[in-house]
């Protein structure tokens, strides 16, 4: 146990005393207590820079289950480094926000700051555990945590109906990826991140290795939908807004990136991984920023929105893993990828958050998210329109905010792609810089949606529940923090190249760091010249201008999409369908009716004992040692066969109690030819007993339902009873033909009068030898006396009642 | 009109003891020839069956006051008990032993701990066919 375990579990333990500090101290609001935990976390972590920067990566050993090779291994490095930051300080500034924008009286806080601490911790596990299975313990504790944010307006149907879509999808992503894990321990014998990495080179052939890529990739792919995964994020969006900016937008929805990133560098190099991962990064771009431009909800533009950023770092992780291929140089083509895609995703985490924290005021302070009811907010609202117009324009990428530096790194990466000539991709050579051109056409278009419609046009005061004003200042403190991020790295983006993107890069791609370079070398410059990604940029704008202006003209091919091909129709009519097809397969064979359960287990029993009679050919038969027959036995079987046949013939009920006596009576019978007086006179004596009994049932039938016909005759019934007796049969003569040990009846002969002294093997065997079966047995017999008691008694006292 | 059964109720008395002596001579027999606590039980419990066919519940409830329920647990404390007593002694649970003695008038007799275990047995059996036999007849369904 070290403070780097602790900084993982910090935020589980302060968790406990959430709802004790909201009880006792309601005065202050809750979030002030949050508050310090991931400030005190980003403020530890922040001194791990230095080390890292310089090469170091801190690993300390907690063991946990170290008898099946899960330990609590926490290791950071520039990757591991890069995301804790992330998550504790947005964590930080999201944990201001929401104390500003939940009210202490009205809303449940000690709830919301337990899930959202539980959520923290478990992220930070996830991305700072070495360990495969500790990694998807915590992995799985995101998705419960987001499961229950997103909820946290539990009495309204669609929070539901979002976070049951969310849980369903990522934890059978989970799963997946679980399987991915393992699968990759049976290659590698070890669940230690690092030490797979170090056995990669070895492994590519194994046949496991393909399957638990794209185990794996499942998982990723869920947890930061991707497409066709995406679905759920939209509907998460009923989750309150500071949830919406931490886990929807900059963290938990990384994940999915982290697992890819930290996967590199055990599957890159693969033809599989490279394509898999670029296009559903680029397909998922295209979809986002596609659908985005329609809605009409500004958290649900900023849902897709997030989905399609998502797609386009996914995207540059893909064709980053070609560099594996190529070797590194400087200013190679390849890593850029890689770079850029880190890069990108810090500048995805600060506009995104300070995005979704403006909606929030926007929505708080209006009372809608509706841009068809919102409009000329932005002389009412001066500094979140600000940092709107910030944000958006970072967001579509325009100079001089950040977002513009990573979509000129991110066309970098695609033309590069276009000259790829590896993994077939000539073929296919101009779909990437194609897609990613059009999706930033979108991404342009729906981010002045964002800001326009609701900040300029005609203010329509009517529409709104209340009166809009600008929000207060301890609101405001957190996306300017934001916004200020997004200007600075615009116009300093070498104040994190070296200290934070280039370990980062390293830890993605840490075979291509040769020994005299520990570190890649990130230069990003604001001004490269008049370039391809400079044209491409300013044709993105020009042609988003013009259909941005032309919206109305045109948003009528949404339409032209049916609704039914959209997935979210899949995915429900899928559930409908899965719900109503278990109930179909459920209601075929559970009938609820006896017999026909009768009917599965034998015909079960015939299927497995015939069957492994035929596959292990054990049927044999042999007739050397069985005794002669005498007269006796054969007219004793002939009145059986015949009292057999009478009960299953019978037309009367009677006839059938009648037979089933002369059966056991002749049973007696045999007994007594096969001496065995003790099992004869019981024989008898029970007999008689049961056969009272069932004259006694006989007598209370009831009257009015009175059937005396024959048994209905049904074939199936026909042949499962043939083929039960058959099975019998033919395992009773094979079990006869092979004797394999002497029977132990040898020493009871010898020992029952001399040590038990006794004549009688049988009540010997009975009462000493096997006293304890027979101890047993009666007090079956006793627990059934009392049974029929009960029964009857209980009967009587509910008629009374009744 | 009542029927008159004298006859069964005279028979009953001479027979359902001649039974009852069978069943014990049965039960007794049991260690070294067939028989034993089972079939003596099933065999007493039968002779009782007689005598409550012959006259009705309340006259057999008078003269016989014994809860069979309770006879079913004595039956099955004695058969545990066998076991626990060889516990006590220091042997295996259910261990049985046997001895000759010399006794006052049989002369000499096997006496073996097993009979007891099968007194419990024969308990049990009587206790359970009684409880069983009269729920179902007391039942007026």
């Amino acid at each position: 146990m070290s403070i780097l375990h602790l900084v993982v579990l910090a935020p589980f333990i302060f968790a406990i005393f959430v709802p004790f500090l909201h009880k006792y101290l309601r005065h202050i609001h809750t979030g002030w207590f949050v508050f310090i935990v991931p400030v005190l976390l980003f403020s530890y972590l922040v001194q791990f820079i230095q080390p890292v920067m310089n090469g170091q990566h801190i690993h300390k050993v907690l063991p946990w289950m170290p008898s099946i090779g899960v330990s609590f291994n926490v290791y950071v490095d520039g990757l591991g480094l890069l995301f804790s930051l992330l998550i504790t300080g947005i964590g930080a500034l999201v944990v201001l926000y929401s104390i500003y924008y939940l009210s202490k009286e009205k809303e449940a806080l000690n709830s919301f700051y337990v899930y959202l601490l539980m959520f923290m911790g478990a992220m930070l596990g996830v991305v700072l555990s070495d360990n495969l299975i500790v990694l998807y313990v915590f992995w799985e504790l995101t998705s419960l945590a987001s499961f229950l944010l997103i909820a946290y307006w539990y009495h309204r149907e669609k929070s539901r109906y979002g976070a049951q879509k969310s849980m369903l999808i990522t934890v059978s992503g989970g799963f997946a990826m679980l399987a991915g894990f393992v699968s990759l321990y049976l290659i590698t014998d070890t669940f230690s991140i690092r030490e797979i990495i170090a056995q990669a080179p070895d492994i590519t052939g194994h046949a496991l290795f393909l399957p638990a890529m794209l185990l794996i990739l499942a998982g990723a792919f869920t947890k930061s939908a991707q497409f066709p995964f995406h679905i759920w994020l939209p509907d998460a969006m009923e989750a309150p807004t500071p949830v919406s900016a931490y886990l929807h937008s900059a963290t938990m929805v990384k994940a999915g990136i982290y697992l890819v990133a930290r996967m590199t560098p055990i599957f890159s190099g693969q033809a599989e991984w490279f394509w898999i991962i670029s296009l559903f990064g680029i397909v998922t771009l295209f979809w986002g920023s596609f659908s985005a431009v329609k809605q009409t909800d500004l958290k649900s533009i900023l849902a897709f929105s997030t989905v399609s950023q998502l797609g386009m770092i996914m995207c540059l992780l893909g064709l980053g893993s070609a560099a594996v291929h190529f070797g590194y140089e400087e200013g190679s083509f390849y890593s850029v990828a890689v770079v850029a895609a880190v890069f990108h995703l810090i500048n995805h985490a600060t506009f995104k958050g300070s995005l979704f924290m403006v909606v929030g005021i926007v929505d708080h302070e209006t009372g809608t998210r509706d841009i068809r009811k919102l409009g000329g907010l932005m002389t009412l609202m001066p500094i979140t329109f600000t940092l709107a117009v910030i944000g958006a324009f970072s967001m579509a990428g325009l100079p001089p905010f950040n977002g513009f530096l990573s979509k000129e790194m991110f066309f970098t990466g695609v033309l590069n792609a276009s000259t790829l000539d590896i993994f077939n991709m000539e073929t296919w050579t101009y779909l990437f810089p194609v897609l990613a051109w059009i999706a930033s056409v979108f991404t342009f278009i729906y981010s002045m949606v964002l800001v326009f419609r609701t900040f300029t046009g005609q203010f329509q005061p009517e529409k709104l529940e209340t009166k809009p004003h600008e929000a207060p200042l301890g609101m405001l403190i957190p996306p300017v923090i934001l916004a200020s991020l997004v200007l600075i790295i615009g116009f300093f983006p070498n104040l994190l190249s070296k200290s934070i993107i280039e370990p980062a890069t390293a830890s993605i791609l840490p075979t291509l760091l040769g020994p005299e370079n520990s570190y890649f070398k990130v230069d990003i410059y604001f001004w490269h010249g008049f370039n391809a990604e400079l044209f491409m940029t300013m044709g993105v704008i020009g042609v988003g201008t013009l259909m941005f202006i032309g919206l109305h003209r045109w948003s009528g091919v949404y339409d032209l999409f049916p609704k039914r091909l959209a997935l979210n129709h899949f995915y429900d009519q899928g559930l409908v369908q899965l719900e109503r097809l278990s109930e179909k397969v459920t209601r075929i064979h559970m009938t609820g009716f006896i017999r026909d359960y009768l009917v599965y287990i034998f015909a079960f029993f015939i299927l497995l004992l015939l069957g492994s009679l035929y596959t292990f050919n054990a049927f044999t038969y042999d007739f050397e040692h069985t005794a002669d027959i005498g007269i006796f036995e054969v007219i004793l079987s002939l009145v059986m066969v015949a009292g057999a046949l009478g009960v299953v013939f019978a037309r009367k009920r009677i006839t059938a109690i009648i037979s089933i006596g002369v059966v056991g009576y002749v049973l007696a019978l045999f007994f007594v030819v096969f001496r065995a007086p003790d099992l004869a006179l019981t024989q008898l004596v029970v007999e008689t007993v049961s056969v009272a009994l069932f004259l006694l049932c006989f007598y209370h039938l009831p009257v009015l339902k009175v059937e005396k016909n024959t048994v209905p005759f049904k074939l199936t019934n026909l042949i499962i009873s043939v083929g039960v007796g058959l099975t019998v049969t033919l395992i009773a003569l094979s079990a006869n033909a092979t004797r394999l040990f002497e029977p132990i009846s040898e020493y009871f002969i010898e020992a029952s009068y001399k040590e038990a002294g006794g004549k009688n093997m049988v009540n010997v065997i009975l009462v000493d030898f096997r006293g304890f079966d027979t101890l047993l047995e009666i007090l079956v017999l006793g627990i059934a006396a009392l049974g029929v008691y009960t029964l009857v008694k209980l009967r009587l006292a509910r008629r009374d009642e009744a | 009109m009542k029927i008159n059964d004298v006859i069964v109720q005279t028979i009953t008395k001479i027979v359902s003891f001649i039974i009852l002596t069978f069943a014990v001579y049965i039960f007794f027999a049991g260690h070294h020839n067939p028989g034993g606590g089972f079939i003596g039980g099933l065999m007493t419990a039968g002779a009782l069956v007689l005598l409550y066919l012959a006259f009705d519940l309340e006259t057999m409830r008078k003269i016989i006051p014994v809860d069979y329920k309770i006879i079913t647990a004595l039956g099955l404390l004695m058969a545990l008990g066998t076991g626990i007593g060889a516990i006590l002694l220091g042997y295996p649970f259910l261990s049985h032993t046997f001895d000759y003695k010399d006794l006052f008038i049989l002369g000499e007799t096997e006496l073996a701990t097993a009979l007891l275990f099968d007194i419990g047995v024969y308990l049990t059996v009587i206790g359970v066919t009684m409880t069983i036999l009269l729920t179902i007849g007391e039942d007026d369904y």
